[in-house]
């Protein structure tokens, strides 16, 4: 009797039972369910949420592999032992075998945990509620390990992967009932209950917290370019190096080349939207060239706390932090997202826009984009609902005008 | 509580529980929001609370059949300030560090809904013993979801209680700190203190269905 036959045998032995959404739920991982629909109309298609769901992870994973090795590269050169990856993308001091073996056994266990977490709670929901597992956890257990630094204690990851998924998923319904994006929601709170593990210059390099508390004389700092910015430093980093990805950063979010493929496939299949990601950029420009142009009127002068981000190429914008990331994967999360076409271009746009603003005026919280799509998130309810009032109200008008 | 009748008991009782001013009624959650970070305040804070409505709703009380009805808030509004007032400067001169911390919320208990709410709902219309112990009760309900709240915001935001360090000590790494623990420092924004109040919530309705509303 092979796995499938005996996974068939099971559900139906546990059918009814408290413990049978489990075991639904990993038969229907793995299998097609081997029953149908028996009401309603009946659509033949073959992107199911968990299609959709796993087109997302693939356009993740080149995030994901590009993050491991980066987390070995960074540490490496921290450390002094490799040279600056100088020729091009495929620059082998870059894509070795000691950069990955550090990856893999700093970014594994952040995914493990990450699943593993969020699936178990997931798991105990769906069998007190009685109700099917959801797919729901599927990108977000991917999109938390490449949200957070590299050296997050482990604790700390899981007690923010639950508080996460119980606040903020499960006690709104479920999958497809949050508010707020799931995986910027264990970010945030990370981010406001252990600040020291989740900004400044210490955290974004495997093995900075260590050498900083053993006090080493050499003790290394891994500042990101936005930190540096914001301190009015030099960025410190090529702008190929950015685009590339090979700056300090969250594991998955520094290549902007590899989210622009990922946003490409998504916008090619049709999973994410091409409204939300092209309104997003066109926010962050335009903040952006806000800000240099108040640079190049000269209203702010060099000393200005500002004026190192403000003068910031409005473009650069784009290739920092995790704004391309955020852009492409969460902001375009259909569940919290805006969900005319109309508002789509608004969310998005504002997404971008209060992005770059966060960014630059407040320089305690680098991370604008988490921030900016949180709260979009909360305010894209809104925005559906004047759109379609608009558009009641324009086709009432027109109806007025026929029967006039 | 062989004191008290049946019908009386339940003035106190209620409030405690099934009809929280907090969890239930959603009263009073400002403060409830402001003060709870640590557990001292907290608890100052609720016993302010059980005087200045204990109190107040007696007064109101005893009141009710002079008070023209279309000044009443004016004159409830009176009671509480000076209620306020009086326990504004027995803090100052005896506590005078903690009505340091508790700055302007203890003025600010004149507009706790809680309050007010009971003056209108049941002091105007009860006599003076029912309503001190439904001044009480209702007080009470209020106290000791604060008293919870600042429980568990002190102890996971702070490593501590009453300030005492009882998890040991975060920056000699002592106690639950040397294995790596960190205090959260999410629980002591206030945010946090609508989270736990919300957790207070499911948990109370998920044990007592009949407290769900219909929708």
């Amino acid at each position: 009797m092979g796995l499938k036959q005996k996974l068939h045998t099971l559900k139906e032995k546990y059918k009814g039972t408290k413990m049978a959404p489990a075991f639904n739920a990993l038969h229907t991982f793995l299998y097609l369910p081997n029953e149908t629909t028996h009401s309603g109309s009946h659509i033949r298609v073959a992107d199911d949420l968990k299609r959709t769901m796993n087109t997302v992870i693939m356009a993740l994973l080149p995030c994901l592999i590009l993050g491991m090795f980066n987390a070995g590269y960074q540490h490496h050169l921290q450390l002094g032992e490799i040279e600056a990856a100088a020729n091009g993308f495929f620059s082998t001091n870059f894509w070795n075998w000691d950069n990955l073996v550090v990856g893999l056994w700093k970014v594994l266990p952040l995914v493990l945990i990450s699943y593993g977490v969020g699936l178990a709670v997931e798991f105990l929901f769906a069998v007190i509620k009685g109700h099917e597992v959801e797919e729901g956890y599927l990108v977000t257990g991917m999109l938390v390990p490449l949200i957070v630094p590299i050296d997050i204690p482990l604790w700390m990851l899981t007690i923010a992967v639950i508080f996460g998924v119980v606040i903020g998923k499960e006690v709104f319904g479920g999958t497809g009932m949050n508010i707020l994006n799931p995986a910027l929601t264990i970010r945030a709170f990370l981010f406001f209950a252990y600040p020291t593990w989740m900004s400044g210059d210490k955290v974004w390099v495997h093995g900075d917290v260590a050498a900083t508390a053993a006090g080493s004389p050499d003790a290394i700092s891994g500042e990101t370019i936005l930190g540096n910015l914001a301190q009015n430093k030099d960025a410190g980093f090529e702008i190929m190096d950015m685009f590339y990805g090979f700056i300090p950063g969250s594991v998955g979010e520094t290549s902007t080349l590899l989210i622009l493929l990922g946003g490409l496939f998504l916008i090619f299949t049709k999973i994410g939207s091409w409204r939300i990601m092209t309104s997003a950029v066109a926010g962050a420009l335009v903040m952006g060239l806000i800000f240099n142009g108040v640079v190049s009127q000269e209203w702010i002068s060099e000393s200005s706390k500002f004026f190192s981000l403000m003068s910031t190429e409005f473009w650069h914008h784009l290739l920092l932090g995790g704004l391309a990331f955020g852009i492409v994967f969460m902001a375009t999360d259909p569940v919290t997202a805006s969900q005319t076409n109309k508002g789509k271009w608004i969310y998005g746009f504002l997404i971008g826009f209060i992005s770059v603003m966060i960014r630059v005026f407040n320089p305690a919280y680098p991370e604008g984009v988490m921030l900016a799509i949180l709260l979009m998130n909360v305010f894209a309810p809104t925005i559906d609902h004047y759109v379609v009032n608009g558009n009641i109200k324009r086709r009432m008008k027109r109806l007025k005008v026929k029967t006039a | 509580m062989g004191l008290l009748s049946k019908k009386d008991r339940k003035l106190i009782l209620d409030p405690l529980a099934d009809d929280n001013p907090i969890t239930i009624q959603v009263l009073g959650i400002c403060s409830a929001l402001a003060i709870t970070a640590q557990l001292k305040p907290s608890i100052v804070m609720a016993v302010s609370v059980i005087f200045v409505l204990g109190v107040g709703n007696v007064v109101i009380s005893l009141m009710r059949n002079i008070i023209p009805s279309k000044i009443r808030i004016i004159v409830q509004l009176i009671v509480v300030a000076t209620l306020v007032i009086i326990v504004d400067q027995v803090l100052k001169a005896f506590a005078y560090s903690l009505s340091k911390e508790l700055s302007v919320f203890i003025g600010l208990i004149i507009t706790n809904c809680i309050i007010m709410g009971r003056f209108e709902a049941f002091a105007l219309g009860n006599g003076p013993w029912r309503s001190f112990l439904d001044g009480v009760g209702n007080a009470l309900g209020y106290g000791v979801i604060l008293i919870i709240v600042g429980f568990f915001r002190e102890l996971l935001g702070s490593g501590t209680l009453f300030g005492f360090k009882v998890l040991g000590d975060s920056v000699e790494k002592t106690g639950l700190y040397a294995i790596g623990y960190e205090n959260n420092g999410f629980m002591v924004l206030p945010p946090m203190a609508l989270i736990v109040v919300g957790i207070i919530i499911w948990v109370q309705r998920s044990r007592n269905k009949a407290l769900i509303e219909e929708h």
